[in-house]
């Protein structure tokens, strides 16, 4: 007879397992990936807790919160993955509002079959992005849904941040006169990821500019705290941030494309693929909005951060009862710069 | 980028709307016709309109190869991917077309159907090759430009013996329609649509070459000048057209040099040759019943013949009685002109075709002019509404 050694667990076979049903069933598997997985990648006080629900004060100030689910095809690409743009993407959000982002939460929704390996893969990545932004991810959820009713793992996050006194950021704030600033190149991260989709497969060196700007936003509130609008023209690009921050503010913006920073490889790629790079989308840019005379001060801050090298001044708000975006070609003509309508389709002829 | 920044260069640009302007007679006015979707969409996109003068007036075609489908061929598409098993590949941009009981393709794929959107021709054979099960078709749709891939995705079903593989042919040709615009009505007798001349396509060109245009040169007096689809080709075209109205002169001339020859691409011409013959007849949106003016697959190629392989039957339908796409495919109206333009008929609701394509001259009219539309409502003062 064997004798059975008492709690004893065969460890999760990372190296060749694959999610399973039970992996979300709530018994035995479920708590073991997450504490041999979640718990030890993100390891902080709250998650040794093992509670569902994470307790901690909050300092003065407005709380901020957000969400966003990650749904990215392919799960790894270059200069990230899923993990660490579920990260960033978060954190973006509540740093938008001018906050200090506390806290994390996150939420895995799992396809039957996939990898632990690239689970692994995953949530390390994760956890790197979380310790670098200083934000941990302090309570989670993880469910299994049958193959074929997911595509790998599906991540949402939620954060929370505080913001701090006097700090008076919001996309309705744009006044006439004011000037538009983006924090560095657009399109890389739309065009890595496309670089990658099937049927497309090209050759380039472009990474995705997957990045938590929160300490970027820091050093800009610093240097002139009355900004006025921050968002990261994620999905849709600069040109949807754009009418986005015009029609929420009931003004209208006239930009240069001369003074829009996009890489050489990006305006090739965007060149044969038939998209425009004001559409394509970014990870870790900022559009800024300020009163004309702080606009130097701020881009001289921007530009001091490592995430803001290539920041620039692109355009003006002005007064328009159509909110409509426009732009000064680099031809010398005008041109509206449009809502993004349906995918971004490539050009057939 | 290098061989693009060339081509976009507002210094030369500058300079070429100045000569324009300097050479373009105040008395006359100047309506040229491009004919291709791609030319339309640069010459929105670039804002060229701001660089003309007022008397040099672009005026849209129907060469856009989304636009000019008519609503019983994307209803037959539709039908087509309904059936159980069968797989349709598409170009992205046919997926948002208006068909008949405010479908579309792409609310087809949302209902069920397994439509997959393409690049490129190879990648249909390459599905149908994975699925072998399957039937797979491709819905064929372009002017000249598209039509050799599409004679090289049937010619490598056959060599790979693919047998579920068939094409759903709406191939159609560029000459046919100038003359049907030529011939028609507004020009010839309304004279609703003046056209002095031509800035000839792009694309299309460097596979048929310069030499189908001499005869509307020749034969309507018609000065064609082909154009690459860079704005600096576009304005260097209208200053080339300009001159020979200017000296009274209709001749085809080449402003695409780096890519178009008067012969065109001989061996893309056979391959199409080898696979299509014309369609005794087809019906394109706005312009109706075309002679000679699509292709369809030959008889030799006929297993690969989405239409004989699955009886389809082709029923026309009228478009919405709204919609102005036929009179501005025709030329014969602008996109601001239409009574749905801009309020329900937009890029994200389309009514009519023209409003689908980044090269529908209404959809590149909204998506990058509309600003100029509103100038002018907001320059009226209130009582001009008044009569």
């Amino acid at each position: 007879m064997t004798a059975v050694r008492s709690d004893y667990v065969r460890p999760v076979d990372f190296r060749h397992g694959y999610v399973d049903m039970t992996h979300g069933a709530g018994g035995r598997a479920t708590t073991q990936l997450v504490d041999e997985l979640f718990v030890r990648a993100f390891d902080n006080a709250w998650l040794r807790q093992g509670n569902d629900q994470a307790a901690f004060e909050i300092g003065a100030g407005r709380i901020v919160m957000a969400t966003d689910a990650h749904v990215v095809s392919p799960l790894f690409f270059p200069g990230g993955d899923i993990g660490c743009l579920a990260v960033h993407g978060t954190i973006n959000d509540v740093a938008m509002s001018g906050a200090r982002p506390l806290y994390l939460a996150a939420t895995f929704v799992l396809e039957e079959g996939f990898p632990l390996a690239d689970l692994r893969r995953v949530v390390e990545s994760m956890a790197v992005a979380s310790r670098e932004a200083g934000v941990p991810v302090i309570t989670g959820d993880t469910k299994v849904v049958e193959r074929g009713k997911g595509d790998g793992v599906f991540i949402t996050t939620t954060g929370i941040g505080v913001v701090p006194p006097g700090v008076e950021i919001s996309g309705d704030r744009a006044r006439p006169g004011d000037r538009i600033l983006v924090s560095g190149s657009m399109g890389d991260h739309g065009v890595a990821i496309m670089s990658l989709r099937e049927n497309l497969t090209f050759d380039t060196t472009i990474r995705s500019d997957t990045a938590a700007l929160h300490g970027l936003v820091a050093a800009m509130i610093s240097a002139v705290p009355g900004i006025r609008c921050l968002r990261d023209p994620t999905r849709g690009g600069l040109a949807t941030t754009l009418n986005e921050l015009a029609r929420q503010s009931r003004c209208g913006m006239v930009i240069r494309e001369q003074d829009v920073p996009v890489s050489g490889q990006v305006l090739a790629a965007c060149e044969f693929l038939g998209l425009d790079p004001l559409y394509v989308a970014n990870e870790g840019k900022l559009v800024a909005i300020c009163a004309a005379g702080d606009a130097d001060r701020l881009l001289s801050a921007m530009r001091a951060h490592p995430l803001g090298q290539d920041a620039a001044i692109v355009g003006n708000v002005v007064e328009d009862a159509h909110h409509f975006v426009q732009m000064d070609t680099s031809f010398g003509g005008r041109r509206v710069v449009d809502w993004l309508t349906g995918e971004q389709l490539p050009r057939i002829c | 980028m290098k061989y693009i920044d060339e081509f976009r260069d507002g210094g030369l640009a500058r300079g070429l709307a100045s000569s324009i302007a300097q050479e373009a007679a105040p008395r006359r006015a100047y309506h040229l016709m491009e004919f291709c979707g791609g030319h339309t969409h640069a010459i929105a996109r670039y804002g060229l309109a701001d660089l003309l003068p007022a008397n040099v007036r672009m005026i849209h075609g129907p060469g856009c190869p989304v636009c000019v489908l008519p609503i019983g061929r994307i209803d037959n598409a539709i039908a087509l991917a309904a059936r159980p098993g069968l797989i349709l590949c598409t170009y992205a941009d046919t997926m948002r077309v208006p068909a008949s009981d405010r479908s579309s393709l792409l609310k087809a794929k949302a209902r069920g159907a397994d439509i997959r959107m393409i690049y490129s021709s190879a990648d249909a054979v390459r599905i149908a090759e994975e699925n072998p099960t399957r039937e797979v078709v491709f819905f064929a749709i372009g002017f000249e430009t598209t039509t050799p891939p599409t004679a090289v995705a049937i010619l490598d079903a056959q060599q790979r013996g693919l047998r579920n593989f068939s094409v759903f042919c709406n191939h159609v040709v560029t000459p046919a329609a100038i003359s049907n615009i030529l011939e028609s009505k507004d020009v010839r007798e309304l004279g609703t649509l003046p056209i002095d001349g031509f800035v000839g396509p792009a694309h299309v060109s460097t596979v048929i070459g310069t030499e189908p245009y001499e005869y509307f040169a020749e034969e309507y007096g018609r000065p064609v000048v082909i154009a690459g689809f860079e704005p600096l080709d576009v304005m260097q075209a209208v200053l080339m057209l300009v001159r020979q109205l200017n000296e009274g002169r209709a001749a085809v001339e080449n402003e695409f040099t780096r890519a178009v020859t008067r012969e065109g691409n001989a061996k893309a011409k056979a391959l199409v040759a080898e696979v299509f013959e014309l369609r005794r007849t087809f019906e394109w949106r706005g312009l109706g019943e075309v002679p000679y003016s699509a292709l369809s697959i030959k008889e030799k190629y006929r297993a690969f013949d989405a239409e004989a392989r699955f009886d389809v039957t082709y029923r026309s339908v009228p478009d919405n009685k709204a919609c102005e796409c036929g009179a501005i495919l025709r030329g014969v109206k602008k996109p601001a002109d239409c009574k749905v333009f801009g309020t329900v008929c937009t890029p994200d609701n389309p009514i009519g075709s023209c409003m689908v394509s980044s090269e529908g001259a209404c959809a590149a009219h909204y998506t990058y002019g509309r600003f100029r539309d509103a100038a002018i409502v907001a320059a009226q003062p209130a009582s001009a509404a008044a009569p």
